[in-house]
């Protein structure tokens, strides 16, 4: 007994030890989460996210304030800028939208399934773990908002993570730098496969590339969705350096697209759907119809004045139909393809051809890759149901146009108004 | 009152009231977990770290210095990925090292501190290592300057630190 009151101390601290690496020792034993420390760690996570949730609310509430009802210093200016932007960023959306047609209709014709994110939840940052070797952070959303483990976590500029442990108005977000994370991924351009790993110091690496492959520093890393985690195509980030590795692997280092060190807001994507993919069937805007809403109207005109119009503007040189021919070819210099129109007196034998070759620069200009068929009249202000459907050449009537096969940039084309110049007033 | 001797010279020992008890050792890991967000600097400090040595030296009793270390240590743990246990171990063992060391010398001055929190600091680091690389399986790479540097760093912040814990600790 005397002994034991002795080495009291030594006996406790051993015995403490003990139980600390038994309880180690079986959860790592266990490959799944361990459940059996579940309520030590909602008793910790429920001790200190509501300081965190506090504070980050403080902090956002007062930054608010401060930028939304006193900071105001050239927002006027701003407003114009992003106003311009959003003119420009349709013009490009046109130009997308018809690519990811045509996209879309090879993938129907390989029967492929596409993923897609169809709803995200926005959320903030509260906390770290507070550990190094644990790169992860606290979300403000739990299982009460919908949030379920294995949710990938994006922001704008990249994906961040996944949900690892959900508690009810939080969650653990595992970062892509953490060396417990994998996520499939493959280069943009050679597209080879691999796996992102976290290091230790907290860089990011692509694992699992072959040394005898050539990656170029600078490339894109996307996901590849093989993970069953990211859906395929978000960005990861972008390579900074290729080693050597050891084995028959490169040592590809990686930077990631989405700042993790200073993370405040997130997306969890909370639903993925499939789906086959289908060509676009309403028809896609088109430049014109962009530009056409900034001109001023056009007032209605008698029926022999627009034949006689687009007659004329087929013919002439200087008339708005030819001129958006003309820039319909004009597009293509710089391009491989060149856009070749019919003879002028095979277009002069009615308004329409003209005005379908109209359309069809106007589509050759935004997306560079189709041709229009659609009934589009000369003397018509609106909209025209073209579309384009690939490289290829459509022979209409008289008319026929080869488009060119590769994407040339959006040109911007004036609105074909030959009425206006030549109906009578 | 429990009051030891080394060297012939008085050695105080004290205590902390129950509040500060509980919210100080929340409030350090609190901070460690939320200020790196912020400033990603912070993280090469341990704030529950310095405040289990802080702890530990001013109530100078191995078995509260080894239980405060251990549940500050699980309540790190509980708030990362890994396993609870890496820190608990660690903080556990620095707890009653601190301590016991601090019934033989006197930790009152800034230098003894500075010095004491280099020390323990290089120990939980090494505990952390050999738990997490041998028992959990992580990838860990040690470097002896970083060890130092980091140690030094949050030897600085320590002195800071008790001169805080020394306005709420109580005379016994």
């Amino acid at each position: 007994m005397d002994v034991l009151g002795r080495y009291r101390n030594l006996i406790v601290l051993v015995g403490v030890l003990f139980a600390q690496v038994l309880g180690l020792a079986v959860q790592v034993k266990r490959t799944s989460d361990s459940e059996s420390t579940r309520l030590i760690r909602v008793w910790a996570v429920g001790a200190v996210t509501p300081f965190e949730k506090a504070l980050v609310w403080t902090q956002t509430s007062s930054r608010n304030i401060w930028h939304n009802y006193f900071y105001l210093r050239g927002v006027r200016a701003e407003n114009r800028s992003l106003k311009a932007q959003i003119e420009q960023m349709r013009l490009e959306q046109v130009r997308m939208s018809q690519d990811a047609d045509q996209a879309r209709r090879l993938q129907a014709l390989l029967a492929f399934k596409e993923q897609f994110i169809s709803q995200t939840m926005a959320a903030q940052v509260i906390g770290g773990s507070g550990s190094e070797l644990s790169r992860s952070v606290y979300i403000d959303k739990g299982y009460k908002d919908g949030i379920k483990d294995d949710m990938a976590v994006i922001t704008a500029d990249g994906i961040v993570g996944k949900v690892l442990r959900v508690y009810r108005s939080t969650s653990l977000v595992l970062l892509i730098d953490d060396q417990t994370s994998g996520v499939g991924s493959i280069l943009d351009k050679t597209r080879l496969q691999g796996i992102l790993r976290g290091t230790p110091s907290g860089e990011v690496v692509l694992e699992k590339v072959m040394s005898d492959e050539t990656v170029p520093a600078g490339e894109l890393v996307l996901t590849s969705g093989g993970d069953g985690i990211f859906p395929k195509g978000l960005l990861v980030g972008r390579v900074t350096k290729v080693t050597p590795g050891s084995d028959l692997f490169l040592n590809i280092r990686v930077r990631p697209a989405a700042n993790l060190s200073k993370l405040e807001e997130v997306l969890v994507v909370t639903k993925i759907d499939e789906r086959q993919a289908e060509p676009d069937q309403t028809g896609a805007a088109r430049a014109v119809d962009i530009l056409a809403e900034r001109l001023p109207g056009v007032p209605s005109k008698p029926e022999n004045a627009e034949k006689g119009a687009a007659g004329t503007a087929a013919a002439g040189t200087g008339s708005p139909a030819a001129g958006a021919t003309t820039l319909g070819a004009q597009a293509s210099p710089g391009s491989d393809g060149k856009a070749k129109t019919a003879p002028p007196q095979a277009s002069a034998s009615g308004g329409t051809p003209a005005a379908r070759k109209t359309a069809t620069a106007a589509s050759s200009a935004g997306a560079g890759s189709g041709t229009v068929s659609g009934p589009s009249t000369g003397s018509s202000p609106g909209p025209s149901s073209g579309s384009s459907s690939g490289p290829r050449t459509t022979a209409t009537g008289t008319d026929a146009v080869k488009v060119s096969p590769k994407p040339v940039k959006t040109a911007v084309a004036p609105k074909p108004q030959p009425a206006v110049e030549d109906s009578p007033h | 009152m429990a009051i030891t001797y080394t060297s012939g010279e008085q050695v105080e020992v004290y205590r902390f009231s129950i509040p500060a008890t509980v919210l100080i050792p929340l409030t350090a890991v609190f901070l460690q977990a939320w200020v790196p967000l912020r400033f990603p600097f912070f993280s090469v400090f341990d704030l529950p770290l310095l405040v289990t040595i802080g702890f530990a030296t001013a109530r100078r009793n191995p078995l509260a210095g080894l239980f405060t270390g251990g549940f500050i240590g699980i309540l790190q743990d509980a708030l990362t990925h890994q396993p609870i246990g890496l820190y608990g171990i660690s903080l556990t063992v620095v707890g009653f090292g601190a301590s016991s060391l601090g019934i033989k010398l006197d930790v009152e001055n800034a230098g003894a501190r500075f010095l004491l929190t280099i020390v323990f600091y290089v120990v939980h680091e090494v505990v952390y290592f050999m738990v997490a690389r041998g028992m959990v399986g992580l990838r860990m790479a040690w470097s002896w300057p970083h060890e130092i540097l980091s140690g030094v760093a949050n030897a600085l912040l320590g002195v800071l630190v008790f001169m805080l814990l020394d306005r709420v600790k109580q005379r016994t």
